[in-house]
């Protein structure tokens, strides 16, 4: 026995080239960011002076914050309902296991495809194509719905058990049939949990669709901290927060409500 | 035996009443919503003619530009999105471990340490970016940070579910022999949450390289910062070029993700 105490499962040498590659790209990826102390005093000198012109919050523009808050609880609402309704049929169409590959391939690029850019930068291609307000929002928040709950459907119709489709299909049941008596049932608690989430999802984002003129009350934020408003600002970031929050805890009862 | 024969029902009067009362309340929403929210009708009829101009002024796409204006945007994005999970994932860990009931007994502490991962979460990524940049300027630096806060949340509230689901008996069996708080996280928790924990910072550095493309619209550094100067410049076909840039970004970071997970975990 060697003196020195020997680890099981030792990394190897690849491994190890691995870690050291991904520490030296890290370090050099700092460097770029041009982080240094000077920079760093000279920025909590300048969040002081933010933050002592954010207090106290400014609500005295409430009433455009109101009607901001409102579209942005209409947007999500609207774009959670089509968004679940859209990715319903779609979910089902690119399951592997109830359909042939010829079918679940266009199904699944275009899910992906709807996942792969960022809700905002959807929405500066709906501003482009509707002009400004709710509606581009709308069109933005359900597409990156359906990328998200389009997904999510489909691992869960993937994840169901084989045995009560085939005990169904053996009954000489459609195709509809089996979806309504084999499928269904074994996801449709999943599916409102998924739901419940994106709605959520969706009230963040509808927050800040407005930033590229999407509606909203990303709209009144970013203009109020254009003009340096920021006791303004921070009553609306407050009362995102609050909204958020309430999504947050409304998502959670629900899914409690269905547990069963 | 009763003469009418009772009616099996699955679920209780108060259940049933909760069921009705949140489909209710999904149908008064939407239709309130749908009902209530601006919507210019005339908008839609020319949308199609909108979408055909872009098509013709984003065609075709404005390759030769790549090298000049895009590719240090596109390293920058890569950039931020990796130092922003490193930071993101060291802020988190302590914090996800505060949270965790069974690592931290203190309710007084686990209920801090959740008050932070939700706050910091309900605070959109470009929220913190604009934040960021009033303190620090325009730039990658407010980025980085931006995406970092943001993903505390994230990654602390799901690291402290996995230290939760941890298994009692390694932990038993190691404060039985008297091991130090650092000893026990190092060999009974870190070897059960090392999964997880991987899975979890990979997922984010996929999400963080969506987001650090567009944080640029506010300022702050990346591909966002190139897609902002072509549309306000209403150069299309640039703005085609930033758009299939991120594209292909984003479908690579989903096949490394994806190629990692299965041969680590």
């Amino acid at each position: 026995m060697s003196a020195r105490a020997t680890r099981a499962f030792r990394m190897t040498p690849l491994a190890r080239l691995g870690w050291l590659a991904l520490a030296a790209y890290l370090l050099w990826a700092m460097s770029a960011l041009e982080f240094n102390l000077a920079r760093f005093i000279l920025g909590v000198d300048n969040g002081a002076r933010f933050i002592a012109r954010m207090l106290p919050p400014n609500f005295e523009r409430w009433d455009l914050l109101v009607k901001g808050l409102t579209e942005s609880l209409q947007m999500a609402f609207v774009a959670s309902f089509l968004g679940v309704l859209i990715s319903l049929p779609l979910g089902l169409l690119a399951a592997r296991n109830l359909l042939p590959p010829l079918v679940t391939w266009p199904v699944r690029t275009l899910i992906i495809a709807c996942r792969s850019f960022h809700p905002v930068i959807v929405a500066i291609i709906c501003v482009k194509a509707v002009g400004f307000g709710a509606l581009a929002g709308i069109i933005a928040l359900t597409v990156a719905s359906v990328g998200f709950v389009g997904k999510l459907f489909t691992e869960a119709i993937e994840e169901i058990s084989m045995k009560q489709i085939e005990a169904v299909r053996a009954t000489g049941a459609s195709f509809m049939n089996v979806v309504i008596f084999g499928v269904m049932p074994q996801v449709m608690f999943r599916f409102i949990g998924f739901s419940a989430y994106e709605t959520d999802a969706n009230l963040r984002n509808s927050t800040m669709v407005g930033i590229v003129g999407a509606g909203g009350i990303g709209s009144t934020l970013f203009s109020a901290f254009q003009r340096f408003d920021y006791d303004y600002v921070f009553a609306i970031v407050l009362s995102i927060i609050a909204l958020i929050m309430i999504g947050e805890l409304l998502q959670v009862w629900v899914k409690k409500v269905f547990r069963q | 035996m009763s003469a009418h024969p009772r009616t099996w029902q699955r679920f209780t009067r108060a259940e049933r009443l909760a069921r009705f009362s949140v489909y209710l309340a999904v149908v008064l929403a939407v239709g309130w919503a749908v009902h209530s929210v601006e919507i210019i009708v005339e908008f839609i009829w020319d949308a199609p003619e909108q979408i055909a101009d872009m098509g013709r002024r984003m065609w075709p796409v404005a390759w030769w530009f790549y090298p000049k204006g895009v590719h240090d945007a596109l390293v920058e994005t890569l950039n931020i999105a990796a130092v922003a999970t490193l930071l993101g994932i060291l802020m988190a860990v302590p914090v996800g471990f505060l949270a965790a009931r069974n690592a931290t007994p203190s309710r007084l502490l686990n209920n801090l340490a959740r008050l932070i991962l939700v706050s910091t979460r309900s605070i959109s990524t470009l929220l913190w970016a604009l934040f960021f940049v009033a303190v620090f300027g325009p730039g990658a630096l407010a980025g980085t940070l931006a995406i970092a806060f943001h993903s505390i949340g994230f990654i602390g509230k799901l690291f402290s579910e996995a230290v939760e689901d941890a298994h009692r008996g390694g932990i038993e069996a190691l404060t039985a022999a008297g091991a130090s708080k650092l000893a026990l996280i190092q060999y009974a928790y870190w070897p059960q949450v090392k999964p997880a924990f991987w899975g979890i910072a990979l997922f984010r550095w996929d999400i963080n390289v969506r987001e650090s493309a567009v944080l640029g619209l506010v300022g702050a550094g990346g591909l966002g910062m190139a897609l902002d100067t072509a549309i306000n410049l209403f150069q299309w076909d640039r703005v085609a070029l930033v758009l299939a840039t991120i594209f292909a970004v984003v479908i690579v970071a989903e096949f490394v993700v994806t190629e990692i997970r299965k041969r680590i975990i």
